[in-house]
């Protein structure tokens, strides 16, 4: 049984439906996430990670839609699932982080008690004994001083706190699944490192399933076992994160392999190393729907190349 | 230091003044305001023993106005909750859901809008007949409709937030994200314009009373002592004057402390004068 992934998706389209012909922007992406297993997916903006994740629970902005694949969740297709259904493995089963802490937290309402809504919501319990479970989630993702924290307003905590307090309200029901959508982009580098650690220990220890959604090659290189990554609404290489640095085989993947400036490659020196840059802006809706994407944009291209003789 | 909010304070005072002499009617006067008729006593001018005088059937003014204070408040926060239930639910369903229910609740306010809620209020009078329920029914449809549209705009900028979507990630249904992440979140402007409900109210009642169609005779409102006081403005001003100086000093509190209250809870107003 602990071979069964846990997610399974397969062939997954998301596009506006409309009476022409159907315009998908993510098209064809399928993955598999084990129990307990990091799956990291990687793309710029535009390419498709986050509708992607907002797919697995239906939470797709009007007029995309999931226009075709299959999204087996323990074994069970999650598009046959009534809205009820899907409500309640919203946040119990599949939880959800977001890139900006400084919004996603209700401002109107302690910490304490967004974190026991969560125990009141999911597992009916009452707000005495809610609030009491709340003080443990806090004090499990290393908020000091929890019991006086919990009474505390998201305005009087800094934002590495704040991703603390949505880590704790998304685990608060144990999920198997956290989708991380960008986690510490909007975090400054040394508190971005403690939350991605903690977000580590806390799935490791739970057997909690983590799709890491990031443009930031190094924070997948360390969170994840596989790596997806997503170029143009299409999953164009899924490996194991170490093979993947190791012999990147797309060439959008070697691109942004490319592009990650490294420890000690100074300017002026003899072996110096340029950064690739990858050229052009993403397909248009037109292109895509043409079908022409790899010819509108060359994936790498060598700058030298183009300062010869263009395209 | 923030500067002294004389709106507040102002309107505040007004309003609870009118509340005190509401609530404490009955230790506040010797009289009954509809059976102490005498007619020995008839068109009396202010004195130490009438401090209002009296009207034409002898029966105490200032008795009638603090009585009168009672109906005018009842009927104005009660139909004021009723239109702010309405509004808000309305209002934040609409924006919430959008579509189809969108456009309905738009042009439905916009309907609301274009007929004045006086006459509208007249035409269910009409059909309900006089007396205090059917003018709580009557004032709390008919004036809905700008706190719908301030519920709607509120909605409108509250569901890009990040918490309304981290909500919804984390199970939230559609009531409940309403009710505890919408709601609580536009509370300042709501309270503001339901104040000023309120003294809206006040006034459409006075002026229904005053028609004919609120509260009937002898029952004391200040719209209908004002119908009585008509035909004697000339010999005992005095009955026509004070109601109507209760209808003032009310709705002048009421829209005294709507503004205050604005300033108080407004951010732009507070760095301004911070």
């Amino acid at each position: 049984m602990s071979d069964a992934p846990l997610l399974d998706l397969r062939n997954l389209h998301v596009g506006i439906p409309g009476r022409g012909a159907p315009l998908d922007i993510v098209r064809d992406v399928g993955f598999t996430i084990l129990p307990g297993e990091a799956f990291g997916l990687v793309g710029e903006s535009g390419s498709g990670k986050s509708l992607t994740a907002l797919s697995l629970i239906r939470l797709l902005k009007k007029p995309l839609a999931v226009s075709g694949g299959e999204i087996l969740f323990k074994g069970e297709d999650l598009r046959n699932l009534s809205d009820k259904a899907m409500r309640r493995l919203r946040g119990d089963r599949i939880a959800m982080i977001f890139q900006e802490p400084m919004t996603a937290l209700n401002p109107l309402k302690t910490v304490g008690r967004q974190i026991a809504e969560m125990f009141v919501l999911h597992r009916g319990m009452g707000w005495g004994e809610a609030q009491k479970r709340a003080v443990d989630a806090l004090a499990s993702v290393h908020v000091p001083a929890p019991e006086e924290r919990v009474r505390a307003y998201p305005f009087q905590m800094s934002g590495g706190m704040r991703q603390r307090v949505m880590i704790a309200i998304a685990l608060a029901c144990d999920p198997d699944l956290l989708i991380a959508d960008e986690p510490t982009t909007a975090l400054d580098v040394t508190v971005q490192d403690e939350v991605l650690k903690l977000i580590a220990e806390l799935c490791s220890a739970r057997g909690t399933a983590v799709l890491l959604i990031s443009h930031d090659l190094g924070v997948i290189a360390n969170m994840c076992q596989r790596v997806g990554v997503m170029y143009q609404g299409r999953l164009v290489e899924e490996r194991d994160t170490y093979d993947l640095f190791a012999d990147p085989r797309h060439p959008y993947t070697q691109g942004l392999l490319g592009a990650l400036p490294r420890l000690g490659s100074r300017h002026g020196e003899a072996g110096r190393q340029r950064l690739v840059d990858i050229d052009g802006m993403i397909a248009d809706r037109e292109s895509l729907s043409r079908e022409f994407c790899s010819e509108a944009r060359n994936p790498v291209r060598d700058p030298r190349q183009r300062a010869g003789g263009g395209a | 230091m923030r500067r002294f909010n004389l709106n507040l304070w102002l309107g505040g005072g007004l309003v609870l003044l009118v509340c005190v002499g509401a609530v404490f009617a009955p230790l506040l006067t010797s009289f009954d305001p509809v059976f102490d008729a005498n007619l020995m006593y008839a068109e009396e001018p202010p004195d130490a023993q009438f401090w209002f005088g009296t009207d034409e059937q002898g029966r105490d003014v200032y008795t009638r106005v603090l009585y009168g204070a009672r109906i005018s408040l009842t009927v104005g926060i009660v139909s004021q909750i009723i239109n702010s239930v309405i509004g808000l639910s309305l209002g934040i369903s609409a924006a919430y859901w959008g579509g189809w229910w969108d456009d309905l609740v738009n042009g439905l306010t916009n309907t609301m809008l274009a007929v004045p809620s006086l006459i509208f209020a007249l035409a269910i009078m009409a059909i309900l007949g006089p007396g205090l329920p059917s003018l709580l029914i009557a004032l709390g449809l008919t004036n809905w409709s700008w706190t719908c549209r301030i519920a709607r705009s509120s909605t409108l900028s509250l569901k890009g937030q990040g918490y309304v979507l981290a909500a919804r990630t984390l199970g939230y249904g559609d009531i409940r994200i309403m009710a505890t992440q919408l709601l609580p979140n536009m509370v300042g402007p709501i309270l503001v314009i339901s104040t000023l409900g309120i003294g809206a109210a006040v006034l459409a009642e006075a002026a229904l009373s005053f028609l004919g169609l609120g509260i009937r005779p002898p029952f004391p409102s200040w719209g209908s002592m004002l119908t009585g006081a008509r035909e004697l403005i000339v010999i005992a001003p005095w009955a026509a004057v004070f109601p109507g100086l209760a209808i003032f000093v009310t709705v002048l509190g009421f829209n005294l402390l709507g503004d205050g209250l604005r300033d108080l809870l407004d951010p732009h107003m507070r760095s301004r004068t911070a």
